[in-house]
């Protein structure tokens, strides 16, 4: 199984503007409403692709309900950080997509 | 209507082993159902088994047991051909019997 | 090549031209030839687990642990579906409103049957599995479609394998480029990595066979789906093909289909033909 592990590239992004954003919003520099509407968005045009590709992760509808519950509380800094792991979870399922596509054949019985 | 019980009575040497499984929805009163609403309880309490007349086992169930539950035991006597009778009553006064031979 | 060079070189012409052909990139698809697969899955199985015999694969994980095998033979005395497959019997026998039943749909008014589903109807394209069947049998005749999964539709599945127990699977891949694609579409779906475990059908069900899973041993691929419905322990009644279908893919965190998407039709149509030849024995019970 390890030869098939997803290259994780987007995920250290999201990682790291997660990091990025928890780090300004503790030295005062809070998410708003519009940040949270793009990053929303950014992430369910992105989850929205990986249905496309029918191989969605339950744990990326988990983060994108979890991040517009968090929102509708006025807690934007939480929600983007939700928004972006969301993210970061479509991306790693549409990779793991693609490359099935062509692995899969190595995997059958011969 | 069919009977809700099951059962396979086997004398075997001086015992005889019984094995029922008996239809019951065994609502806890605990679940809630697809509305959110509460089911009621609904759970059988007394079920007993009399060999030849003499009362040779008896449960108390509750709200713990599952639905549709199976129950096996061994009881000293009992020969092929003897009668097993076995009923049950639940919480809502509900309550069925049959009488089932030994093989 | 001709002329004194041609000549003189013409073994070197024919090893370049020999190198050429062997180094051309190999087709993109290699042909379906879902024959050659049943062979090369029902060999791995049969060298896997050399003890079992090929009907016994039927049985999942009871063919393969001698501790669970003990604890199924107990159940099976009172089998926990029995009450759902007494339902599934009355619901069959029942006529529709319009006077019409079940039996006029099927061939052979429905009885001993199971082992030819699911096929593929040439007129409309599409596989079509008994669950679909059933349904359409229902509109046909005026009836609102049962919801797949659980309840009267997996009671009248129980019924209905109930009269095929003993008959081996015996599906029918047409030579169709549709059927074809439909069966490789399906193997497709067996054999690729999908949810946030990254799991395919065939780490769990080729790859870890036999083996446990947290608390589980894991059925092999080989006769899987010829016990269904199966009354699962961990459900507390019957449940068909399309849930265990969603229920795994839940498992590996991969968002599920609808019961009867055209994948989950496509994936039934491939492990039942690669279980051609293992007698049916449904319905069954599991863990």
């Amino acid at each position: 199984m390890a030869s098939q592990n997803i290259r994780l590239g987007p995920e250290i992004l999201a990682t790291a503007i997660t990091a990025i954003t928890v780090a300004l919003a503790s030295a005062g520099w809070a998410a708003t409403a519009s940040d949270f509407d793009a990053a929303y968005r950014a992430a369910a045009q992105r989850e929205q692709q990986a249905g496309a590709l029918r191989n969605q992760w339950t744990p990326t509808e988990a983060a994108l309900k979890a991040a517009q519950k968090a929102a509708d509380m006025k807690d934007y800094d939480q929600a983007v950080v939700l928004a972006h792991q969301a993210e970061a979870l479509a991306n790693a399922s549409i990779k793991q997509a693609e490359e099935q596509n062509a692995l899969w054949r190595n995997a059958v019985v011969k | 209507m069919a009977s809700t019980i099951r059962v396979k009575a086997v004398a075997n040497g001086d015992k005889t082993e019984v094995q029922s499984l008996i239809q019951h929805p065994m609502d806890s009163g605990f679940v809630k159902d697809k509305d959110g609403k509460l089911i009621p309880p609904h759970y059988i309490e007394i079920v007993t088994f009399d060999w030849n007349g003499k009362r040779v086992f008896t449960a108390f169930w509750g709200p713990a047991v599952a639905k549709d539950p199976y129950l096996k035991f061994s009881f000293k006597g009992g020969k092929k051909g003897d009668e097993l009778k076995i009923s049950w009553s639940d919480n809502e006064g509900k309550s069925d019997s049959m009488t089932a031979k030994i093989v | 090549m001709t002329g004194r060079a041609g000549r003189r070189y013409r073994w070197q012409w024919i090893a370049l031209a020999l190198l050429a052909v062997a180094l051309l990139p190999a087709s993109a698809e290699e042909r379906t030839d879902p024959a050659a697969d049943q062979r090369a899955f029902q060999a791995h199985f049969r060298h896997a687990f050399p003890s079992v015999a090929l009907n016994d694969f039927a049985n999942g994980p009871y063919a393969v642990d001698k501790g669970m095998r003990k604890q199924w033979e107990e159940i099976m005395q009172f089998p926990p579906y029995e009450f759902a497959l007494d339902r599934g019997k009355q619901l069959f026998e029942t006529p529709f409103a319009n006077g019409k039943s079940y039996a006029d749909c099927f061939p052979n008014k429905g009885i001993g049957i199971r082992e030819n589903y699911p096929y593929f109807d040439q007129e409309t394209g599409e596989v079509v599995t008994l669950d679909l069947a059933i349904n359409r049998c229902r509109e046909k005749n005026g009836e609102k479609p049962l919801p797949y999964e659980v309840d009267d539709m997996a009671a009248i599945d129980a019924y209905m394998a109930s009269t095929s127990r003993g008959k081996p699977f015996d599906i029918k891949i047409p030579d169709d480029r549709r059927a074809l694609a439909a069966y490789e579409n399906g193997k497709k779906f067996f054999y690729e990595r999908r949810g946030q475990l990254n799991f395919s059908c065939a780490s769990c069900h080729i790859e870890a066979a036999g083996k446990r899973l947290r608390g589980d041993i894991l059925a092999p691929a080989l006769g899987i789906l010829a016990s269904f419905p199966i009354f699962r322990t961990d459900w507390g009644s019957l449940g068909t093909v399309d849930r265990r279908f969603v229920t795994c893919n839940q498992q590996v965190r991969s968002v599920p289909f609808r019961p009867e998407d055209e994948a989950y039709r496509d994936l039934e149509y491939f492990l039942s033909y690669m279980s051609n030849g293992v007698a049916l024995a449904g319905p069954g019970a599991r863990p």
